[in-house]
């Protein structure tokens, strides 16, 4: 199964986000990533929901029901921009620390806090970059890492 | 000028008023208090009943008999969580219901207050939508959103939440504005392109059935079903939900498909190359396993939810519209043609002929439920509003008694709520004080929602009961005879059962009785000739009798179980 990506433009209000997420995980799908903002409209939030099914349709017409969701595109794959956030905390010591900041760099990982036994890292780009990203920094000892929503846009190709 | 200031409450009442709601049914409690002062004095019916969820169906009842929003009031945590069972009974049946609960104070709310629930959470997948009021302004506008929203489109339940604060808060009438709902616009006109396409296919059926159900009703669209069936020769199947729809005796109606359906509805389905699907959403009741349903058959389907098209079946002409616009567009769009349906038909007679529903009545035997009703059509002449229970009963009637107009039967189709009957019969008669309702109930069922006779007998609603006694769950008891080795696991009522004749007495209604064929004609006049109180009948009946036809779950509808006989071969 592939990945299908939905962009759905939700009315800004009060409990959105769980009627989305329970009319979804009602019907048992799953829902591999979600995040929700601001769009440039005010009283309107956007909504990006990647998922794996084959049911997509069903689950866009169940979304549609939904008093306050406007509207739902399905973002075609090839002509989507899609980016994700990360911010990675990695233990680093006299002997890895040049290496460990070598490698962010050539990642274009950005160094936004240095202490004496780790770095903080942020990151945009696509999930395979920040998987590959995450593989790179596991050998020296991850902390913790957060992973933003993927967030998607239609291009104008 | 200042404007004159109202509290919360006060603007519920008068808003009410402006949504011309004549009759709530409700029970109070702390946190909704505040909005009974104000509704003492209005000119809106207030009926108590003995527990929210008899008050839900109740509104349900009234919203079922009249096509028109039932309003249930009641108190935050334990009232509003009895309500989720007639909200979500509501959702499945698309009943158009405003239930407005209390909330305790904004402040406490996520507190674990006293009487606290989380009631938009705990509705939210029981409901349309919701709404938690945060200012009392807000309310004019909210609830003439909430009644938009559950009579259009899809009809379904909508619950308002209002904090005790904000009842109490003190504010100016805001006249509500128009409303502006950019996600909520439901597709009403048919594409003509469909319509065309539709009618193309319908014109080049041999086997067309029109396959009908709530759709019809709720958009009360019999008439136009009834032109576009007789004009063209087409025959009907009446879903649950869609009895009624089509007259029943028409030689052009089969009654209802499906589970317990009779033997030519279901069959007809299956032999058909056109199902021209209204209004119905391929229920797994009708369809058994939906990979041997109608193999044959191309799908119109129709159906003013988009969702409901494709979910079950592919149609190879989905139609997003209301019913009485399709309608009213097939009959259009076939102008002039006439379809070949003659053998069609022919055939399906003979099926009926051959395959009959039948039950066998002896003159001293026990009481058989299909006899029992046949003999109370009878004895009615005018058109009696019927609300069932759920279980073997319910297929009975819908089975065995005709019905010739719409918004006469009355029952929980989609989601089986055992209990519905008795209140929702109240709601019915609370509509049509002048009409026969009669509930047709189960003693399962009737124990599960019982109290209620008190508010007939109190606020003097006539209804009619007839308590369908064998002492037993009867289609749990069918069920577990047939796959379960008669091994009758929990779904025995008899050591305890109450005296139904004292019981309804001691509620303040008549209690009459019948256990054999004598009593059936004579014990049935009486009751239709009491109109000034609720009448209970304890009618006692055979506890082995079986619902024949029977498809099991999962099943094809090829294979019908037609008697005890065939089930030897299962």
């Amino acid at each position: 199964m592939s990945e299908r990506i939905l962009s759905v433009l939700v009315e800004d209000k009060p409990g959105v986000l769980a009627r989305v997420s329970s009319t979804i995980s009602r019907r048992g799908f799953n829902i591999n990533s979600l995040s929700v903002g601001p769009t440039h409209i005010e009283g309107r939030s956007k909504m990006t929901i990647v998922t794996e099914l084959d049911a997509v349709e069903q689950v866009k017409k169940q979304l549609n029901k939904l008093v306050n969701v406007i509207k739902i595109v399905e973002l075609d794959p090839e002509m989507t921009i899609e980016t994700e956030v990360l911010l990675l905390k990695v233990s680093i010591n006299k002997d890895t620390q040049t290496s460990v900041i070598e490698k962010a760099n050539l990642s274009s990982a950005k160094s936004v806090d240095v202490g004496q036994d780790y770095a903080i890292f942020e990151m945009t780009g696509s999930s395979k970059e920040l998987n590959k990203f995450e593989k790179l920094m596991k050998p020296f000892g991850i902390i913790e890492m957060v992973r933003g929503g993927r967030i998607a846009i239609q291009s104008n190709l | 000028m200042t404007k004159e200031l109202i509290t919360g409450a006060e603007l519920i009442v008068r808003s009410l008023e402006h949504l011309n709601v004549s009759t709530v049914f409700g029970v109070p409690g702390g946190a909704i208090l505040p909005a009974y002062d104000p509704l003492y004095d209005s000119p809106i019916r207030h009926i108590l009943a003995r527990h929210e969820q008899g008050a839900g169906h109740m509104a349900e009842g009234y919203a079922q008999a009249t096509g028109e929003l039932g309003v249930v009031i009641a108190t935050s945590g334990p009232g509003a969580t009895n309500l989720i069972t007639p909200l979500a009974n509501a959702l499945m049946d698309s009943t158009p219901l405003l239930a407005i609960t209390g909330q305790v104070a904004s402040t406490a709310i996520g507190n674990d207050a006293f009487q606290e629930a989380y009631t938009v959470g705990l509705s939210m997948a029981a409901t349309k939508h919701n709404y938690l009021i945060t200012d009392a302004s807000e309310i004019p506008q909210v609830l003439k959103e909430a009644k938009y929203i559950a009579t259009s489109g899809r009809p379904g339940p909508v619950l308002v939440d209002v904090p005790k604060d904000i009842l109490n808060q003190k504010t100016g009438w805001v006249e509500p504005k128009d409303l502006d709902l950019p996600g909520y616009k439901p597709t009403l006109e048919p594409n003509p392109k469909m319509i065309q396409q539709a009618a193309n296919l319908i014109k080049s059926s041999k086997k067309p059935i029109l396959y009908v159900g709530g759709g019809i009703i709720h958009s009360n669209s019999h008439k136009e079903l009834y032109d576009l069936a007789t004009t063209y020769n087409i025959p009907v199947v009446t879903t649950l939900m869609g009895r009624g729809a089509f007259p029943d005796g028409h030689e052009l109606c089969l009654e209802m498909p499906g589970m317990h359906g009779n033997y030519t509805a279901t069959t007809s389905i299956q032999d058909s190359d056109l199902l021209i699907a209204i209004g119905v959403r391929f229920d797994d009741r009708v369809t058994a396993n939906p990979d041997f349903f109608a193999q044959n058959a191309k799908v119109i389907h129709a159906d003013i939810d988009p969702a409901e098209i494709g979910k079950v079946r592919e149609a190879q002409v989905p139609i997003v519209g209301d019913a009485k616009n399709v309608l009213i567009g097939l009959t259009e769009a076939l102008k002039g043609s006439e379809l070949d349906t003659a053998s069609w038909i022919n055939d399906l007679r003979e099926m009926k002929k051959n395959f009959p529903l039948n039950y066998d009545q002896k003159d001293d035997g026990p009481l058989k439920v299909p006899y029992v009703l046949e003999q109370l059509q009878n004895l009615t002449e005018e058109e009696a509003v019927v609300v069932s229970g759920v279980g073997q009963h319910q297929m009975w009637i819908s089975q065995h008694w005709n019905f010739t107009e719409p918004n006469t039967w009355l029952n929980s189709g989609g989601l089986g709520t055992m209990g519905y009957s008795l209140p929702a019969a109240i709601g019915a008669q609370t509509a049509f004080p002048d009409k026969l309702v009669l509930a047709l109930d189960g003693d399962g069922c009737f124990q599960m929602t019982c109290q209620e006779l008190i508010t007939a007998s109190t606020e003097n609603i006539p209804i009619k009961v007839v308590v369908f006694n064998n002492g037993n769950h009867g289609m749990v008891r069918q069920w577990q005879k047939i796959f379960y080795n008669s091994k009758f696991s929990a779904s025995e009522l008899t050591h305890h059962t109450p005296d139904y004749v004292k019981l309804a007495e001691s509620m303040g209604a008549v209690g009459l009785r019948m256990t054999k064929k004598d009593d059936v004609k004579k014990i049935f006049t009486e009751m239709l000739n009491i109109n000034d109180k609720p009448v209970l009948i304890d009618c006692v009946v055979d506890p082995d009798d079986m619902v024949f036809p029977m498809v099991p779950a999962g099943g094809s509808n090829d294979q019908i179980i037609m008697n005890k006989e065939d089930l030897k071969q299962l």
